[in-house]
């Protein structure tokens, strides 16, 4: 059986499917009226807030518990909203696509999300933003949704930035903190290059298939040109480089921990970062007619599964390690995208369960730092399991799910994507493995310098337990990341059929590559007690020698790289202009300013010679208009 | 056939309905003059109000007859076809006339400004002179301002029409020289609004040479001004080529000037600097709008089968454009000079679509849609943003320097917000009309078979977003600058900006409304 055979049609939305824009509106309308309705709505936004998302995602489930009733080839639900704009011939459409894939994504979002809505009322508590913070929350659930749930590029494109937009706000929502404003500055920038991809995806669809929906995309690519195909695709990956902050677009996503501890939990663990695989999964039928673009996905997700873990072990940022381990398990879901039929249901799976683990242990870093005042630097912690239990047991469920202990939910995804590259490629399935051992070895770095080990703290630090509202959650979540990747082993990859392709299903619990896999994790453990455990932690990052400590530290030096090779050129470019542009006008300016008065015949003298030079440039521009239009005659 | 029964004079035949719109602007401007002149001492003090009046009448009722007149469906050549009504023309005439309205109504701005407007009391007087501070004491104002304004739109109406080349010369002289002399007139800062003033006339001096150079070429050429004649001319050439492309180049450039392309570009940040703001936000767009649906008319009527050469040229110029103004907004301070940048990289922005060219199966181009509806989406942005740059002050008057921006949103979040959605529009972020703008001319330049300037475009996007962001980011996350303070402003003010502000979202979330009509009069007639 071919993969085109199995295109599934969309059907026409009807009864519940149709309301399925409810689950982006409500979230929208309640994130405008806390904005527009001022300090009346301080006292109970938050409350609407919460019931915003919990609405959704009952919309979600309900969606969801119609689609499992439904035959599998009517499982693409689509709804035609209306008409955005047209151009010409092409039209644009407003559609939203209800389907396997997409409402598995409704539910990470608006379920993860309305249990980090919860917990935010708590750690939020005490801020005088609280009401702008949950409105900006509310924003990017339904910018989010919009993503996931477009039925064309272009609407898809729409959520990007808008779930772009709700990123920055919350990176920086604590503008007085002049990193914080920097690092939302530094995505914004960052995650320009990247639309620079996507905006130019949609357009070489718009021309080789006449529209950029999901139906007529994947209609068209088996007559795609090569090397349209490859464009595409590589087009498309950029894009997904700098939402999912995979290399080399990766270098905001640590200053991103400058937001508070939810945001990185929500937008930058659990869901936002992950829309590049999403995008890479959504277009596989593309990624299909180009071997280049297919490779570019492995190679890409390879290098960011290991740079990430290499910065994971040696920040003591307790956020950045797991902001560097969210870039590398992302890594792990982009090679799985990549590898073809085999591993888009183990992308979509390990995404799934990663989003489980990831905010379960981003929550929980948060409440360490509630108790901690607000101190990230995991060398002023130690022995907290004692005095935090519900934060210490939860975030050790997230640490065995996320090393891969048997039977937790990241051995269940992650061994399949270990597997699936090993039969890929030799190279490339080392390199996971390596990745895993690495996880296990800085995973168990954090566990030993924030929970086992003994006290550092600050002077005048008491460490307590934060309340309910914010535990309940991580509870929540705790199970999730134990028993979610056995919930779904048996029933994800079938699922997933009409939106990612059909192929043979691998399910086996213990096969020799994860015997050798659960070896590795265990050795990454063992060296991390070795380092860590055997001895007291440093209360001051010890001077290091070692080249792999100091790259790691410096986060492999992107700042630098990308100022020397991007940002500096520019600059100096834009100073070079303005000094060609500007010579002229600002010396008379502040000739002027200087001497108000008195001055006016220097002045007068001055503007003349310069409304010469601008002349000549002039004369200059009608030469060069003149030479141009001559050569293409020749031409 | 000359027969002694053929008159020596025929009375040239004027379509008087058709035309109103423009001889109402005419004459309402020439009663605003006579107004100043000849009003009566008890009346005087009411002159404001009456040239207020006269402007607001006569572009309303112009704007009905451009209503009207659409919707009869009358077209054709007019005036013995020195001017063409056409689709293009009806939606250049309402944009023009809307946004005219709109950036004069910023001119009758006195409470932001301590009870004064922002134009000299007595512009002849010499800066600093006693005769200033003579006028400034009895409050002398120059009401002038209003009929010079109708003045420049009666030209920019004329001009957007125009089906000759003399009668586009003679538009463009009509209203360039207002222009130049509302440069010239701000009440504070004169030197520099004066140097303004004089180097705009001097580059306008020398780019209106240029361009008569090339009418004359063109004419050599073709043994025409008609664009129409010249059209025949190019597809059945009598002389030698080299005549058409000397005249196509210095004509193009004389053009260009006015849109602010890239080298033609030198005076547009000295002279959005120097002129009074709500001058500057007059002539950012509808000078811009009426220089470029000129361009678009000559070359897509009289030089369209000349398309494959003056297509290679305007692409160099537009990644020129779009380079230096992006790459050289990056650096500035001022919000003023940054926004004059911006408009540069829009004209770029522009240009791909002019280059483009491109046509529907229909044969009809979808680029003059896509140009119209980006400098609608342009405008609104435009009109709003220099409305809200005259509301931050010091002590002195305006501040347009970054440091005077930091921290606004603390002081005054209402126009921190509005100011980061016009921003927003023009960096072409979705939901905002800037991004259907953007969307429209690249799309149109890509099905032109330009896809090469359209990465480069959005490559330069991405570069002048950054720009617009700085601005943004200066006036959320800055400490809130001591020494400014953000003056209270009337309805004159107001009403615009919150105009503006809601045709952006408008024209970014449904789109449709406005495009189809710009799709529906996309078509130049010959």
């Amino acid at each position: 059986m071919t993969l085109l055979e199995t295109l599934v049609q969309p059907v026409a939305a009807t009864g519940m499917f149709a309301n399925a824009w409810w689950m982006i509106g409500a979230p929208l309308a309640v994130a405008a009226i806390l904005l527009l309705a001022g300090r009346v709505a301080d006292a109970w936004g938050h409350f609407l807030a919460v019931a915003a998302v919990v609405f959704s995602f009952a919309v979600a489930a309900c969606l969801f518990a119609q689609l499992l009733g439904r035959a599998v080839d009517a499982r693409i639900v689509e709804s035609q909203l209306f008409t955005w704009f047209s151009v010409g011939a092409w039209t644009f459409d407003v559609g939203l696509q209800v389907d396997p894939l997409s409402i598995l994504f409704a539910l990470l979002i608006t379920g993860v999300g309305s249990l980090i809505h919860i917990y935010s009322i708590g750690y939020m508590a005490h801020d005088p933003r609280r009401r702008r913070f949950f409105a900006y929350l509310n924003l990017f659930v339904a910018a989010m949704l919009t993503l996931v749930l477009a039925n064309n590029y272009l609407i898809l494109f729409v959520g990007w930035e808008g779930v772009g937009l709700a990123s920055y706000l919350l990176i920086s929502f604590w503008q007085e903190k002049h990193s914080a404003a920097a690092a939302g500055v530094k995505a914004f920038v960052m995650n320009r290059v990247g639309d620079f991809g996507m905006l130019l995806a949609i357009f070489s669809m718009l021309v080789m298939f006449g529209g950029s929906s999901f139906t007529a995309v994947n209609h068209g690519a088996a007559n795609l040109p090569p090397l349209w195909a490859t464009l595409i695709g590589l087009f498309l990956l950029l894009g997904a480089c700098g939402k999912s902050a995979q290399v080399p677009l990766q270098a905001w996503l640590l200053d991103a921990m400058e937001g508070p501890t939810p945001v990185s939990a929500l937008i930058h663990a659990a869901t936002m970062v992950t829309a590049g695989v999403y995008l890479v999964v959504r277009s596989h039928v593309l990624f299909e007619q180009s071997a280049i673009a297919q490779t570019a996905v492995v190679l890409v997700g390879t290098v960011t599964l290991l740079a990430g873990a290499w910065i994971g072990t040696s920040q003591d940022d307790i956020k950045k390690v797991l902001a560097g381990s969210t870039m590398s398990q992302i890594g792990y879901m982009m090679l799985a995208a990549g590898i073809g039929p085999a591993g888009y249901a183990f992308a979509i799976f390990h995404l799934l369960t990663h989003g489980f683990f990831k905010a379960n242990m981003f929550l929980g870093a948060g409440s360490v730092m509630h108790g901690m005042h607000d101190d990230v630097n995991m060398r002023n912690y130690g022995r907290l399991a004692q005095y935090m239990k519900y934060t210490y047991w939860t975030f050790f469920c997230g640490y065995i799910a996320i090393i891969g202990v048997p039977l937790t939910a990241g051995f269940f995804s992650k061994d399949h994507i270990i597997e699936a590259a090993f039969h890929h490629n030799l190279i490339i399935g080392l390199c996971a493995l390596l990745g895993a051992g690495i996880t296990a070895f800085y995973m168990t770095r954090l566990m030993f310098m924030t929970f086992w080990s003994e006290k550092r703290w600050e002077p005048g630090v008491h460490p307590h337990e934060s309340p309910k509202v914010m535990t309940i959650p991580l509870v929540v979540l705790a199970v999730l990341s134990l028993v979610g990747g056995a919930a779904m082993n048996w029933w994800i990859q079938t699922w997933l059929e009409p939106a990612a392709g059909n192929h043979a299903h691998e399910v086996a619990l213990f096969t020799p590559i994860g015997g050798v896999t659960i070896a590795v994790v265990a050795a990454g453990v063992a060296l991390g007690w070795y380092v860590f455990g055997r001895n007291p932690i440093p209360k001051v990052a010890p001077a290091s020698r070692n080249p792999f400590t100091l790259v790691g530290r410096n986060v492999l030096y992107g700042d630098l790289i990308n100022d020397s090779v991007a940002v500096k050129p520019t600059y100096a470019l834009g100073r070079a202009a303005v000094a060609t542009d500007d010579a002229a006008l600002d010396g008379a300016v502040d000739g002027l300013a200087r001497g108000f008065g008195g001055l006016s015949v220097v002045v007068r003298k001055l503007q003349t010679g310069y409304a010469r030079s601008y002349a000549l440039t002039m004369t200059t521009g009608v030469l060069l208009a003149a030479v141009v239009l001559i050569l293409s005659q020749l031409a | 056939m000359t027969s002694m029964l053929v008159p020596l004079f025929t009375a040239p035949v004027i379509e008087f309905r058709e035309l109103a719109p423009v001889l109402i602007l005419f004459a309402a401007a020439i009663v605003g003059v006579l107004v100043d002149a000849f009003l009566l001492r008890d009346w005087r003090r009411w002159r404001d109000e009456i040239q207020m009046g006269l402007l607001i009448g006569s572009t309303v009722a112009a704007l009905v007859y451009v209503v009207l007149n659409a919707r009869k469906g009358l077209s054709g050549p007019l005036a013995m076809g020195s001017l063409m009504l056409d689709g293009p023309t009806y939606v250049a005439w309402g944009a023009l006339l809307v946004f005219g309205l709109l950036a004069v109504l910023v001119f009758r701005e006195r409470r932001v400004n301590g009870g004064v407007t922002v134009f000299a009391s007595a512009a002849s007087s010499v800066p600093g002179s006693v005769e200033e501070a003579e006028a400034d004491r009895v409050r002398l104002e120059q009401t002038e301002v209003y009929p010079l304004a109708l003045f420049a739109l009666t030209g920019m109406l004329v001009f957007v029409a125009a089906n000759d080349l003399l009668t586009l010369f003679v538009a463009l002289e009509v209203f360039s020289l207002p222009l130049y002399l509302l440069c010239g007139m701000a009440r504070r800062r004169r030197l520099l609004s004066q140097e303004a003033s004089l180097k705009y006339f001097l580059l306008g001096a020398f780019s209106s040479g240029i361009f008569l150079f090339g009418v004359a070429l063109l004419y050599a050429f073709a043994g025409s001004f008609r664009l129409g004649d010249i059209a025949a001319a190019v597809t059945a050439p009598q002389y030698g080529r080299g005549l058409l492309y000397a005249g196509l180049v210095l004509l193009v450039v004389g053009l260009l000037f006015k849109v602010g392309v890239v080298p033609f570009h030198n005076w547009t940040p000295d002279v959005y600097v120097g002129a009074p703001t709500p001058v500057t936000g007059f002539m950012a767009i509808c000078t811009k709008l009426a220089a470029v649906l000129a361009t678009l008319r000559v070359l897509y009527v009289a030089l369209g089968g000349e398309r494959w050469s003056w297509q290679p040229m305007l692409a160099v110029l537009a990644v020129l454009t779009m380079a230096l103004g992006a790459v050289a907004g990056l650096t500035q301070r001022d919000v003023k000079r940054m926004l004059a940048y911006s408009s540069i990289a829009h004209a770029g922005f522009l240009l791909t679509a002019v280059v483009g060219a491109s046509q529907d199966a229909a044969r009809t181009p979808t680029s003059v849609s896509a140009i119209l509806f980006y400098l609608i989406a342009y405008g609104f942005a435009t009109v709003g943003a220099f409305g809200l740059v005259t509301m931050v002050r010091n002590e002195a008057g305006e501040d347009n320097s970054f440091a005077a921006w930091s921290g606004l949103a603390k002081k005054n979040p209402w126009i921190a917000g509005l100011m980061s959605l016009f921003l927003l529009s023009f960096a072409g972020i979705p939901l905002t009309a800037g991004f259907i703008g953007k969307w429209t001319v690249f799309a149109a330049a890509w099905r032109g078979g330009y896809s090469w300037l359209v990465v480069v475009a959005v490559l330069l996007s991405l570069v002048a977003a950054y720009f617009y962001l700085r601005l943004i980011v200066v006036m959320f996350g800055g400490e809130p600058a001591r020494n400014s303070f953000v003056s209270e402003a009337s309805g004159w003010t107001w009403v615009p900006v919150l105009i503006g502000a809601a045709a952006t979202v408008w024209l970014g979330v449904l789109p449709d409304s406005v495009l189809s009509v710009a799709s529906g009069l996309g078509t130049f007639l010959r």
